[in-house]
Formats: C-alpha cells, structure tokens, sequence
C-alpha cells in the first residue's frame, strides 16, 4: 500500500500526505493515524467477509439438492455457524465503523485525530486478537452451536471449540466498545469551531447512536460469555436446569445485546446513504433534523425490544405482547428515514454515479427488509415464521441488502479521497447490477420458503422445497461474482488508477475540502464551520466536479 | 409427499385461515409501500437526473405536514396489525378447555409422543381431525421446537420445564412435523409426519395400536413404585399423614413455608418431585428426598397426569392451601 502514492500534486504543501508519511511495515502496524487504522481495518475485515462468503457458498451449494450430499451433517452445522459468527462478529459490527467510520469521524467534523488514537489501535489489536482466536477455533474443529450459542446445546452438548470461539467474541467484544468510547468523546470535544451538533453530518449522528449501542450494549455480551465460562468451568447453575439455571435466561441476555447490534450494523449503513442521497442530489436531506433524531431513537427504542426473538420460547404471552408492540414502535423512526431520503431527491440534481447506485439499492432492499420485519413482530405471524427460512431472507434484506449495499456505496463514494486514487466506473456499474440482481435472487425465494414452512438450519430438507433453494443458490453465485469484482478493480486502482481530485463528486462536507489523500493531521488550518450540513446554495464555489465522468 | 413447486403452503387446521389472513393482509401492504417507495426513486431518479455539471438541488425545505403525515400513518397502520396479530396469538396459544391432552418429549433427535390413551409413537403422531388437541412438552437434553406449517403454529419444547402447543386439525391428511429450533447434528433429520385422521378412522388406528397403560394408569403404579404412597396418604388411609395429601391439589393455591403461593400446575408439581425443598408447603417438614435424575420425563408426565386424576371432596376443594395441615391436625 505504501508504494502506491508518491506525490499528490493536489496537496498543498509539500505533497505529503497519511500514505506516504512512513514507509514500512512498523510505520503501519504502530501507526496512531486514524487514517492509516482505517486502511488496517480495512484488509482485515475483507479477509473476514471473504472467509464468511467461503462459508455461505459452501451453504448454498449444499443447500442445491434435498438431500444432505455435499457436507457431512456436522460439517454443514459448522459452516453455517461460522458463517454466522464471522459475518456478524468479525464483518458486519466493524465494517462500518471501524473502517468507514475511523477514516470519516475526523475528517467531518474537522478534527486532526480521534480523541484517543493509542487507543483506536489498541482496538485494532484486540480486534485482530480476537479474530485469530475465532479462526484457531475454526481450524481445530469449529463450532456447531449456531452464532447464537444458545444454552444447553452449546453449555452441555456441542462439538468443537465453543469457548475458543465464544473467547474470540468475547475479546472482539472490547474492541467495539473501545470504538464507540473514542467515537463519543470524539464527537463530543473535537468538533471544529463552528460544526454545532444540527450541523453535523448525518453520518456523525448515525455513528454517535452507533457508539452508544456499542458502549452499553457489548459488556453484556461480554458478562453473557463470561457465565457460561463459569458454568461450563465451575458448574455454576446458570443456564443448565439441571443444575438448578434457566436455559431461556441464555436467550433474553444474548438477545439484549444481539437485537440492538443489529442496529450497530444497520446505523452506520443508514448514515452513510444519508451522505449519498445527499451529495449525489447536491441537495440537504430532507428533514435533516428528524432523521438525526430519528438515529437516536432507533438506539434508546432498540434496547426494548429484545423479547420479539423469543415468542414461541415458552416466555409469557403478555411479555411477548410488550415486546410485539414495542418493536412496531422501533419501526417508525426507520420508516420516517426511508421517507426522508425518498423526498431528497425530489427536485434534486440527481447523478447516476456508482455510488448512488448502491444508495437507492439500499434503499429498496432495506424498505423490504423493514417491512417484513414489522409483519415477523405481529404475534400470530411470528409463530408460524420463528426459526424459517423467512426470518434468514429478512435478516440479509437488512444486514446484506442494507448494511453490505451501504458499505460499498460507501467505499466507492470516499475510495478516491481514501486512496487518492480513481477507480473504473464501468465495472463498478457493472457490479454495482450484479449485487442487487444477484441478492434479490439469492434472498427473496427465502421469503416463500419460509412461509412454506422450510425451518433454517436444516442440512437437507423436504424435496418441494427444491426449486425454490436452486433459485437462491443462483442467486448466490451473480452475488459473488458482485463482490469479487470490486475486490479486483479496487486492488487494480491502488496500483494503476489514475489520480483524484481533492472533491470529485462536487459534494461538500469538510472531508472534501482537504487534499485526496489527506495529509496526516487531516487539515493544513482548522477548518471553520460557517454553513449547515449539505448546504449546496451556500457552498457552491466549492464545486468543480464532473461526477464519475472524471473519474473514468 | 408432494414434490411439485409450491408457492403457498396448505393450511390445516382451525387457525391457519386466521394465520394466512393476517399474513396475507401484511404482505400485501408491504408490497404497496415497497413498490411505492421503488416507484418514487425510479421516477425521480429519471425526472431529475443531473443536467449540468454544476448544477445543484433546490434549496432545503421543510414540510412538517409530511413528516408528521409519514410517521403517523405507517404508526396506525402497524398498531392495527399489532392488536389483530395479538388476538390471533392469544388463539394460538390459549388451548380451549375440552382439548384432549396429549404428551411430547423432544430428545436428541427424536420426538417422542404419547396419546391420552397411553398409546406412544416416536417421530410421528396420529390426531383425529374436529378435536382440539393440546400437547404438553418438554425436552431432555437440549431446546427443541415442534412446528407443524400445516397448522401454523409452533412451540419450543425446554428442558426443565413444560410449554404446551394445541391445535384443531380440519381435514385429513399426512402433514410435516419440524424440529424448528436449531439441536445439534441430526436437527434436519429430527422430522416426523402428523397424520390427521378421521375421528372413526382415529378409532380404527388406535384400537390397532399396541395398547399402553394409559398415563394415569403407569402414574398409578409408579406413585407406589417410587413409595410415594408411604408419605402422600389416602384420606382413607387410618395413620397419620407425613405429607400434604395430593387429592384435589391440582390447580389449587398452595402457601408456602415462607409465605409465599402458587398454584399448583404442571410446572409446580414437576419441581415438587425434582427439587421439593424448593417450594416447602406450609406446615410440613422438607423430609421429601429429591427425585432429580431418578425419574425420566415419560415417567414425571404419568406421575403429573396421575396426581391430576385424583379429585379431592368438595370439602377439601374447599379449605384451600392448608387443607392437609388442617387434616393432620383432625387425626
């Protein structure tokens, strides 16, 4: 990485920029730039997401013909669990964040640093730490407990190396709640003179809502793993009944955490398409200060509603009914942002750039993936729905067809400030097809087989519902020919694309008003705030950009 | 088996109507809203459609009618669908009371059943259709959950504790039994059928079956096995009882040594006989051994349904919680 800019005839002065201060491995791997952890979050959290599609290639294939042929039943209960634990653990909860949202933070709000950059490589390590426990887990044996570890089979019956892997959750577990410190006091003490909180980007309110899940919600993951360490070590009389422990305490503990990481996957991804829509329709997002608040919302409200995963469990009809009407709730700040980002581009000036592409793909699929989530919260749908296929088709509409479409309209929209580099327009556009085609195919026939009565997990299944799975294991292969695609262009454009410009888009937002790459502490003078977020009419001097059309 | 392609499943029993009703009611809304979302950006995505290169969107505006409009609409639309849902899971899981008891313990990876009339069967299970059905389950190791698509309901059967699931089949045929929740190794092969039958059919299948004790019966005996008797005496019995006498107990309030009450359901009396000290009746010693590990699931529900077969005297019925300390003090 560090051969690829020399000299970036764009930055002011003297042409040094985070890239090509320090050379060398030691630069890299003791570097306090949050620029720099970014790009180290970045390969390593792709080595993930590859090994996690490995996993769900290996599922699909599987998954062609009724009968259990290519895996052995063990072996496929390993698959998915490991599939399960990396995309969720190792891919989905960083992703954003911990690449996306370590190199912007800063840059936004027109800071030099994060408030503690000793400490946002320390995350780093303890992310890697923890992803080299899970992966010796996987090589000596995996695990077949599912990513939700539920008690007693993963206390008293599972195979494999649980509390290896439990233990790389566990470790990986900090290094979220390290983020989400640095993110808070960040936000809270670094802003630039003049950025008020109502001009803040929306991608700063998602990653602050973010980062207040992370802080409070991942030590009880932590303390959950922590008791059944204690009860698989000490006997102590937890989860297992017979000794005296509740298996179903598993369930609302893992829950209270698991439910509102699902907005720590969905949050970030909602704060970056608030980015595109408005920089692609050169235009403020619409009612800017709802769907700000709205982030916050989703954080406090998401924390309620744990017990929607647990109705058919045996827990008691009333609290599922609290819990069924509090996850509708949960549903309407999501909508009102749907709405929102629907009405920017009116009147808009609308670009049909790579990156735009990917927000209204977002959009549509995560519109989906809402929706069906309030029908699974309705009570008497849910029962026939719980552990089908239909709740893995609308988990992906919202971590795959939301949180995946945002990353990438992300990394294409912020490539060129990241890398100072172009990449090929055409090929994106191309992949950019591929993984909407390639996902609606792959996921919505989940939907139908989940009403069919298809359960999830099943290593083989009743031969009616084969048609249906051929259809998704299709849909599989255009989606990973989507994703490999980028990995090549992208890896292609470090080398040989051609130069960026400091602000390509023409968008404003102070990450713009830098060079491309930015220099090491980010801004030559500290920027000041004069204008709102997404303020066009105010800032137009600012634009001299062609759109991909430079870019190409 | 039908192995042509399927859109929709076959429904089967007295609530699936509701359940696809309610299901169909949200589907097609969710279509609305997504295409009219998908039509939106589409159509504006074309009309506005960047003209020049410097060109930029109009000024911010602000339209608090339509995001008070947006929030609210979508809000009523879901309360609705809440309260209807509601009502359809209150049916689901609120067995009628003529429904005939039926036992299930999930197992790694099999499901075992018994019928009211002792009958047992592994894996499959026969019901007569027009009869409500209400199975009481449990598990022996891990959570298993039995799902019937055909009927749209499910339940987790969890160990150390009983749920129960009920049903009215509607028309016979041969209908899928899932393990739904994820068990280990072989819980894609932890399947079975659920063959509803007519009810005389139902007849000819059971009087065809090798015959059990029935649960009350094997409950019966097993109460003297495990020298239950010795303790738990007949109100007939002359010599003093050395524990509450169980006649009439089932679904009574019981105080405890601590003052604290419960009813006495199948929950309460099955840690009664795993964990008596637990929850020590007021008035008696914790002289109960502990039966944990000695007694398998099978023989806990025949111990349940024998228990509840013995119907006490008005009398009794009557005094309430204390009514064996009370008889103790008679004699």
């Amino acid at each position: 990485m560090s051969h690829a800019v020399s000299t970036d005839i764009h930055a002011p002065s003297g042409g040094t920029n985070y890239l090509n201060d320090g050379y060398g491995l030691r630069s890299w791997l003791l570097t306090k730039d949050h620029k720099r952890i970014a790009i180290l979050y970045l390969i390593s959290v792709t080595v993930f997401f590859f090994i996690g599609g490995i996993m769900a290639m290996l599922i699909r294939l599987e998954l062609l013909t009724p009968e259990g042929d290519l895996l052995q039943a063990d072996t496929y209960n390993r698959v998915f669990s490991m599939h399960g634990i990396t995309m969720v653990f190792f891919f989905l909860i960083p992703s954003i964040p911990a690449i996306l949202g370590n190199f912007l933070v800063p840059l936004m709000i027109g800071a030099k640093d994060l408030a503690f950059p000793r400490i946002n490589l320390l995350s780093w390590y303890l992310y890697i730490f923890g992803g080299a426990f899970t992966l010796w887990a996987m090589i000596h044996g995996g695990v077949d407990t599912g990513w939700t570890f539920y008690t007693p089979l993963s206390t008293q019956y599972a195979q494999g190396q649980v509390m290896m892997a439990a233990l790389g959750v566990f470790i990986a577990g900090f290094s979220s709640i390290l983020t989400g410190l640095n993110f808070i006091v960040t936000i809270h003490r670094m802003r630039a003179p003049g950025m008020t909180w109502f001009r803040m980007p929306l991608f700063i309110w998602s990653h602050y809502a973010t980062s207040l899940i992370m802080l409070l919600g991942t030590p009880v993951i932590a303390v959950t793993i922590l008791m059944v360490a204690a009860e698989r070590a000490l006997h102590l009389g937890l989860f297992d009944p017979r000794l005296g422990g509740d298996p179903v305490l598993f369930q609302h503990l893992f829950w209270f955490y698991s439910h509102p990481a699902v907005y720590i996957m969905v949050l970030p991804a909602m704060g970056v398409v608030s980015e595109l829509i408005a920089a692609f329709s050169r235009k403020p997002v619409f009612g800017y200060k709802i769907v700000a608040i709205a982030s916050i919302a989703i954080a406090v409200l998401g924390f309620l509603v744990w017990g929607h995963h647990m109705f058919v469990s045996g827990q008691s009809i009333y609290a599922s009914t609290v819990f069924s009407l509090l996850s509708m709730l949960v549903a309407i700040p999501s909508a009102v942002k749907v709405f929102n980002w629907t009405a920017t581009l009116y009147e808009g000036s609308v670009s049909w750039d790579t990156p735009m592409l990917y927000a209204l793909g977002f959009i549509g699929l995560f519109t989906i993936g809402g929706l069906t989530g309030v029908m699974i919260a309705t009570l008497g749908i849910d029962v026939h729905l719980h552990d089908t296929y239909f709740i893995v088709a609308h988990f992906h509409y919202v971590m795959v067809g939301g949180t995946i479409m945002a990353y990438m309209g992300g990394l294409h929209y912020w490539w060129p400030k990241i890398t100072g580099r172009k990449y090929r327009p055409f090929w994106a556009k191309i992949s950019a097809m591929l993984v909407f085609v390639g996902f609606n195919l792959t996921f919505f026939p989940q939907f139908l087989l989940g009403y069919l009565g298809m359960p999830r997990r099943y290593w083989s299944y009743a031969p009616e519902f084969q048609v249906l799975n051929v259809l998704s294991t299709a849909g599989a292969s255009i989606l990973a020919i989507g994703y490999l695609l980028p990995a090549i262009y992208f890896t292609w454009s470090m080398r040989y694309g051609e130069k960026a410009e400091d602000n390509p888009w023409g968008a404003v937002g102070l990450e713009w008003q830098t060079s491309s790459p930015p220099p090491t502490f980010n801004f030559h003078e500290t920027p000041i705030v004069t204008h709102d977020a997404y303020d066009y009419h105010h800032q137009r001097p600012t634009i001299a950009a062609k759109g991909e059309a430079a870019l190409g | 088996m039908r192995s042509e392609l399927q859109f929709f499943p076959e429904g089967a029993s007295s609530l699936a109507g509701q359940v696809d009703a309610l299901y169909l009611v949200w589907a097609a809304v969710s279509v609305f809203f997504s295409l009219l979302i998908a039509a939106l950006l589409v159509f504006f995505f074309i009309k506005y459609k960047r003209r020049t290169e410097d060109e930029i969107g109009l000024e911010e505006r602000e339209a608090p009618l339509l995001e008070i409009a947006w929030s609210v609409i979508p809000l009523i639309i879901c309360l609705l669908m809440f309260v209807w849902g509601t009502r359809v899971f209150f049916d689901i899981y609120r067995p009628p009371s003529d429904a005939q008891e039926y036992f299930a313990v999930g197992k790694q990876w099999m499901w075992k059943f018994q019928h009211p009339e002792g009958v047992r069967e592994i894996n499959n299970l026969h019901v007569p259709v027009g009869q409500a059905i209400k199975v009481t389950m449990t598990s022996e190791d891990v959570i298993h959950s039995l799902y019937v698509p055909a009927f749209r309901t499910k339940q987790d059967a969890v160990p150390g504790r009983y749920t129960t699931l009920w049903f009215k089949a509607t028309k016979p045929g041969t209908y899928h039994l899932f393990c739904a929740e994820y068990c280990g190794t072989e819980h894609s092969r932890m399947i079975g059928q659920l063959i509803a039958l007519s009810p005389r059919d139902y007849e000819q299948w059971l009087s065809g079956s090798p015959a059990g004790k029935t649960p009350v019966a094997s409950g019966a005996q097993l109460f003297q096995t495990f020298a239950c008797d010795t303790c738990h005496r007949d109100a007939k019995d002359p010599r003093p009882p050395r524990a509450p006498q169980l006649a009439g107990l089932y679904g009574r309030d019981v105080t405890f040594a601590d003052g604290g009450t419960a009813k006495a359901d199948d929950t309460y009396l099955r840690e009664s006989i795993l964990n008596p000290a637990a929850k020590l009746v007021a008035g008696w010693q914790p002289i109960m051994p502990t039966f944990q590990g000695q007694v398998s699931e099978e023989q806990l529900a025949a111990l349940l349904a024998y228990i509840k077969s013995l119907q006490g005297s008005a009398e009794q019925a009557a005094a309430g919680g204390n009514a064996a300390a009370a008889d103790r003090g008679t004699l």
